[in-house]
């Protein structure tokens, strides 16, 4: 019942519970310990993706992550949907719907498969060459063209509800595979009592162990020695062995990446778990054990479904209990082929016969097929392939002979060109690669981190030697991280040793027809030997003009096959050539695994001030400013945003408005030289401001610009209260601090951000004072003992209060300070205290308006980093007599004294009704020819209620010596004209500061 | 993410730090114009070994000094802000260790 | 309408009722305290805490506990004094006492406390701080500034398999909410 190709017995497969999946919408049934692929192949199914380019039919070839074709979208519904997931590293699981990819409008029939047939358009670096002219294709006719056709997959277009959560991790040992090499490195780090983590991206540790069927270890089946070692390593305390887990990508100081699949495996996964997990392991030394990858060999037609890796042969019948074909070719440059053929036939099926590269083959596993029947031919290379959806016949030819060529039929091909050490992580690290002249391999040379390579992807491909050099890596690792030396351990085994031998590159005779290197991005020899002849020498750049090698393979399969292609054309030898970079990610990791828990809500803080409730509870429209979320205007019902601010405005004007300032950033300044210190960080003078007095502060950066600016309270000969604005508060601490640790560090002087232990409720407008008296218990409100520019400290509704009388709407006010927790309260004392005046909570539009109606500045709106505080009309707020303080030695450069500077200048439109658009330009001559010379921009424009018109602020070059004349705001239908004017609009004689 | 050494708290994760520029660059008391803006604004980015200041903003909030490899991004020493700048011939020694 | 001075609201109230219980994990909001920003060169801090009968802690990230109350060194220059609230007027009263140069500023208010507790502890924090939490690396009474995701806190293990977090008001419902979100799957 589940699939006409699965074995009577073995294999790793739960027998006793089969599953039911879906495949291009055909239902059919595999067992638990299933990859997708293997119950595929047990339904006899080869065919499962077009490829990327041409569109060919593809089938799967291989068993592990390095699969390059049989990608495929899953969709679990209720738009999780997941594109590119290999289906030989996807879990079988309960109702699981997999679909094929590249192909439309189905598997069997692709109107893109036309692309083969013009293939010749389709070769190395064809994006560059055809789609170069006319200019104008570009735009209507390529883009869209490539668009449509190209990408691997389709992007999910629902938000992906499924959780994902990051751990951060920190061990001694970091085991990356745990293969034979490294379930020994992790037994041995794990005796000396280091903290290890053991990772592999199968389902179960084991590596290679889970295919073996002769081998024994320590008495045990080699996969049985592998669970029960696996099993005592996850039940120490100091271990942590993570399976479905990839490294996949290397960071500075030893942090490595792994990528977990926590649930895609699972029938019903619980809500509460993640679906996948980001790891950042912070590893004192790391053992890389990541095993070796087959290379296919480049023969034409090695692409049909039915030709598959040799070892993925094994490995399917030997851990899945599948046969994936009846008839077998096998073309091999080494044991593997052997060993792949002795599993076929134990799993039922007919070896056509081997066709070996090597002239004298032999050792155990030749012997065995020999022993076994199996018709060898030395010295015989694979020729060709022939058939549609499946390979029907392999031709073969003997080396250096004649051009006959030997047909045989057969449903399944298999290759072997040996084994590429997974060099990945190695090559991530930074580590230095060297060339294996015997093993013809890349090998890792000199590290640059704390690493080191064990077993087969450090060239080691015996299961002694992988044991051993496993164990000793491990214990090695262990020592480095200073957790002392394992006993000794050796690792009594049995079983059949295969011989190394491989071979790189087209095998000979390779003539017409497409020998592909890389399957995924369907690069083929020639694309490659064409790449050289066009004169690309590099083979970094073959790889960009060929694309070999790129995108989520990685390169698996094909890297040394290209290199040995390139080195061949160019007549180098292959450590001349050298070797493209391993980028990460090993395999392909999705957003949500990098997001992790930010999203939504854990995107980022979302601030709220104490008075955020309560605001959000009376219908405030809120904007963000940084984090905060701060209340915009509060509109009655019925009221749009100009009605709202309008009334708000005169509210304030007339009689009083509240507002919640508590994001403003505070800063307490303590120590004797408090106030010397702020004399160098402000451009004002303060050693003679008196405590109870209030002073505007004006920060510039060295440079002479402005940074920041806020109202400072002097409540002791040492002790200030810094305000500053909401955007600013982090950067002028830092900016503070950094002054204060570096330069003027003989300054005794500390500072402390009370930015949040303060709620701050202005109190603006004329009936302010009479508002807040009944509330506030051991301060004198009076003009004469609390001016404008004064603070005092004592109760308002029974809590401590810091009381400013400040103002930045140009009416009588306050600023209540209160500790945050009793904010709400004493802001909704407040607004009772005043409704019998008719006082109204205003939002950061109003205090926008009231503040620009003054002419008073935004940092950040009417200041962009380039203005100074001549250019803002702030000269007034330079301490003339002052020595020094951060910003004076720039305000006398050519540049800043320079004429043509831009000025803070006012403008009233001549249609009292327009309102000009923040950021548009001003020019002289409305008739001038286009391009204008622009001589400056409006950086605030509000209607004013209390003007019953517009008004606006603008930076003009010479703005003040233009006072009174005409310029204009060109916009895409007209010219608006405006007058010049100076920047305060209202109340220019500041009578109303005092109600 | 790098492993930075903070000088009083030690070892501690990137995400911790904030880098502040190139270090040892003193702010003069007197400069014509042009070695105003030479001060202001040319720093000597350097391939190799580069001393530059980090702050410890999510720590103990210490400005300190940083003696890195901008090939390879390697951490050779750091120091507290204020103490001497390393001779010569150690950075010479340090940059070929970190090479 | 109640006494402004008694209604107060606490930064993490808009979460409602609360955390539920877990094995793994215990997440609760502590009461308000009174916190003191302490800033003096060493020698000047040793003459307070002998003043205020607190000894401060003389290792870097470090906290000295007596009784309710308790010091974290937070940098070289900068102590956290925590106590009960009740007992925080007099304990600033008294460090301003102290003559020689130093900065006490009140932040009980600028910071709300939580307490994460339980086996899988560590764990549920390792989810957005990328500090080692080992008892080897963390031990009990280490604290610090960290980041917990994007927010700013201070880390205090304050027993084998309990951590203390202060963080700015503004920031506490993003911190619960990431404690939260790492929690769930201890419920399994
Ligand atoms: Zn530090």
């Amino acid at each position: 019942m589940s699939g006409a190709f699965r074995t009577a017995s073995g294999g790793r497969i739960d027998r006793t519970q089969p599953i039911l999946f879906g495949f291009d919408g055909r239902a059919m049934t595999g067992f638990r310990g299933d990859t997708l692929a293997s119950a595929l192949l047990a339904n006899g199914v080869h065919l499962v993706g077009r490829s990327f380019k041409y569109h060919r039919p593809r089938g799967i070839v291989a068993a592990g992550s390095e699969e390059p074709n049989a990608l495929v979208t899953v969709d679990r519904g209720g738009g999780r949907l997941t594109p590119n997931l290999r289906a030989t590293q996807l879990e079988l699981r309960r109702d699981l719907k997999a679909t094929s990819q590249n192909r439309f409008p189905s598997l069997d029939f692709d109107i893109g498969a036309v692309n083969n047939l013009f293939s010749p358009l389709f070769s190395a670096g064809f994006y560059y060459k055809t789609f170069m002219w006319p200019a104008s294709f570009w735009k209507h006719v390529y883009e869209p063209l490539i668009r449509s056709a190209a990408g691997l997959g389709r992007a999910p277009t629902e938000p992906d509800p499924d959780r994902y959560l990051h751990r951060y991790a920190h061990c001694d040992v970091l085991v990356i595979g745990a293969g034979p090499a490294g379930l020994a490195a992790a037994l041995a780090a794990a005796e000396t009592g280091a903290r290890v983590i053991l990772c592999d991206e199968q389902s179960e540790p084991g590596g290679s162990l889970l295919a073996e069927t002769e081998a024994r270890i320590e008495g045990r089946p080699a996969a049985e020695w592998a669970a029960g070692v696996a099993r005592a390593l996850a039940g120490q305390d100091r271990v942590t062995v993570l399976p479905r887990t990839t490294a996949f990508g290397w960071f500075p100081d030893n942090l490595i990446g792994l990528a977990e699949r926590v649930t895609d495996h699972q029938d019903r996964p619980d809500p509460r778990l993640p679906r996948e997990r980001l790891w950042q392991v912070r590893a004192r030394e790391v053992v890389i054990a990541a095993g070796a990858i087959e290379r296919p060999l480049v023969f034409p037609g090695n692409d049909r479904p039915g030709v598959m890796l040799a070892d993925a042969g094994r490995i399917y019948a030997n851990r899945y209990g599948v046969r994936v074909g009846d008839r077998a070719v096998i073309a091999t440059a080494g044991d593997s082929g052997y060993r792949a053929a002795l599993a076929l036939l134990g799993a039922g099926a007919t070896i056509a016969a081997i066709a070996d590269l090597r002239e004298d083959p032999a050792g155990a596993a030749v012997e065995a097929a020999r022993q076994a029947g199996i018709a060898i031919r030395p010295g015989t290379a694979i020729a060709g392939s022939r058939g549609g959806h499946r390979v029907t016949e392999a031709s073969l030819r003997r080396i250096g002979g004649s051009d006959r060529v030997e047909r045989l039929d057969c449903d399944v091909l298999l290759m072997s060109g040996g084994f590429t050490p997974a060099v990945h992580m190695f090559s991530q690290s930074r580590g230095r690669l060297r060339f294996d002249a015997a093993l013809q391999a890349f090998l890792p040379g000199k590290s640059a981190a704390r690493e080191r390579s064990a077993g087969a992807c450090n060239g080691r491909f015996d299961l002694e030697g992988c044991l051993d050099e496993g164990f000793t890596a491990g214990a090695a690792a262990a020592k480095a991280a200073g957790c002392g030396s394992p006993r000794t351990r050796r690792f009594a085994r049995a079983g059949a040793v295969p011989a190394p031998g491989g071979f790189l590159g087209a095998v000979p005779g390779t003539g017409k027809g497409k020998a592909f290197v890389d399957f995924q991005n369907d690069v083929t020899a020639k694309d490659l030997q064409l790449a050289t002849r066009e004169g690309f020498r590099s083979i970094e750049h073959v790889k960009r003009y060929t694309t070999t090698g790129m995108a989520t393979d990685q390169g698996k399969t094909s890297n040394m096959n290209a290199l040995a292609i390139v080195a061949g054309a160019l007549d180098r030898p292959i450590p001349e050539v050298g070797l493209t970079t391993f980028r990460m990610p090993y395999t392909p990791v999705t957003f949500g695994t990098i997001a992790g828990a930010s999203r939504g809500m854990l995107f980022d803080p979302l601030r709220h001030t104490p008075i955020h409730d309560w605001a959000s509870e009376h219908g405030a429209v809120f904007e963000d400013v940084g984090n905060w979320k701060r209340a915009r205007y509060f509109p009655r019902s019925g009221e749009d945003m100009h009605q709202a601010v309008a009334r708000e405005c005169t509210a304030v004007r007339m009689a009083a408005g509240m507002f919640d300032a508590s994001t403003l950033g505070k800063i307490e300044v303590v120590g004797p030289d408090a106030a010397t210190f702020l004399e160098r960080m402000y451009t004002n003078a303060w050693a003679r401001l008196a405590p109870g007095r209030l002073r505007y502060g004006l920060m510039l950066n060295e440079a002479g610009f402005i940074m920041d600016d806020g109202v400072i309270a002097r409540l002791a000969p040492d002790r200030f209260h810094v305000t500053t604005t909401t955007g600013g508060a982090p950067g002028v601490l830092n900016h503070m601090e950094d002054y204060l640790q570096t330069e003027f560090t003989d300054l005794k002087v500390w500072l402390t951000s009370i930015t949040e232990q303060y709620a701050v409720i202005a109190v603006q407008g004329p009936r302010a004072r009479e508002i807040i008296a009944p509330l506030v218990e051991g301060i004198d409100l009076s003009p004469a003992a609390m001016p404008h520019m004064s603070v005092q400290t004592g109760q308002i509704c029974g809590v401590a209060t810091r009381l400013f009388r400040v103002s930045f709407t140009g009416e009588l006010g306050f600023e209540i300070n209160v500790p945050a927790d009793h904010g709400r309260a004493v802001w909704e004392a407040v607004l009772q205290a005043g409704a019998a005046y008719g006082i109204v909570p205003y939002g950061t539009e109003a205090m926008h308006v009231l503040r620009a109606e003054k002419g008073y500045i935004i940092v950040g709106q009417e200041t962009d980093g380039t203005v100074t505080p001549a250019d803002a009309g702030l000269d007034w707020a330079i301490g003339k007599a002052k020595k020094d303080f951060v910003g004076k030695r720039s305000l006398s450069r050519p540049d800043i004294v320079a004429p043509g500077r831009k000025q803070l200048v006012g403008l009233l439109t001549h249609s009292p009704q327009e309102v000009l658009e923040e950021g548009a330009q001003l020019v002289a001559d409305p008739h001038a020819e286009i391009p204008m010379r622009m001589i400056g921009h409006v950086t605030s424009s509000y209607h004013s209620a209390a003007l019953g018109r517009s008004i606006a602020l603008a930076l003009v070059a010479d703005g003040r010596s233009l006072l009174g004349q005409t310029l204009y705001v060109p916009m895409p239908d007209r010219m608006i004209a405006v007058t010049l004017v100076a920047p305060v609009f209202y109340d220019q004689e500041g009578r109303r500061l005092d109600g | 993410m790098l492993l930075i050494p903070c000088p009083h708290c030690g070892a501690r994760p990137e995400n911790e730090f904030r880098n502040a520029g190139e270090a040892h660059i003193a702010r003069p008391a007197e400069a014509d114009d042009a070695a105003w803006a030479d001060y202001l604004y040319m720093r000597t980015n350097p391939k190799g070994v580069f001393i530059e200041r980090w702050r410890h903003i999510h720590g103990c909030g210490r400005f300190f000094n940083c003696v890195r490899h901008t090939v390879t991004d390697r951490i050779i020493a750091t120091y507290k802000a204020g103490d001497p700048r390393p001779s010569l011939d150690v950075l010479r020694a340090w940059s070929e260790h970190a090479r | 309408m109640a006494d402004p001075a008694a209604a107060r609201v606490h930064p993490l109230a808009v979460l409602g009722a609360g955390s539920m219980p877990g094995a793994g994990a215990t997440l609760r909001a502590l009461p308000p305290a009174c916190r003191i920003s302490l800033r003096a060169d060493p020698q000047v801090a040793a003459a307070i805490a002998a003043a205020i009968g607190l000894p401060l802690p003389e290792a870097m990230c470090r906290a000295n506990v007596l009784g309710a109350r308790a010091a974290l060194r937070l940098g070289p220059d900068e102590w956290l004094l925590i106590g009960p609230e009740a007992a925080g007027e007099s304990l600033a009263r008294v460090a301003m006492a102290v003559p020689g140069p130093a900065s006490v500023v009140d932040v009980s208010h600028r910071s709300t406390a939580l307490e994460i507790a339980g086996p899988r502890a560590v764990a549920v924090l390792g989810a957005f701080c990328a500090l080692d939490l080992d008892a080897a690396a963390f031990p009990v009474g280490m604290c610090t500034r960290t980041l917990l995701g994007k927010a700013e806190i201070v880390l205090w293990r304050s027993a084998a398999e309990c951590f203390r977090i202060e963080v700015w008001r503004s920031f506490a419902p993003y911190v619960w909410n990431c404690l939260e979100e790492g929690r769930l799957e201890f419920f399994i």
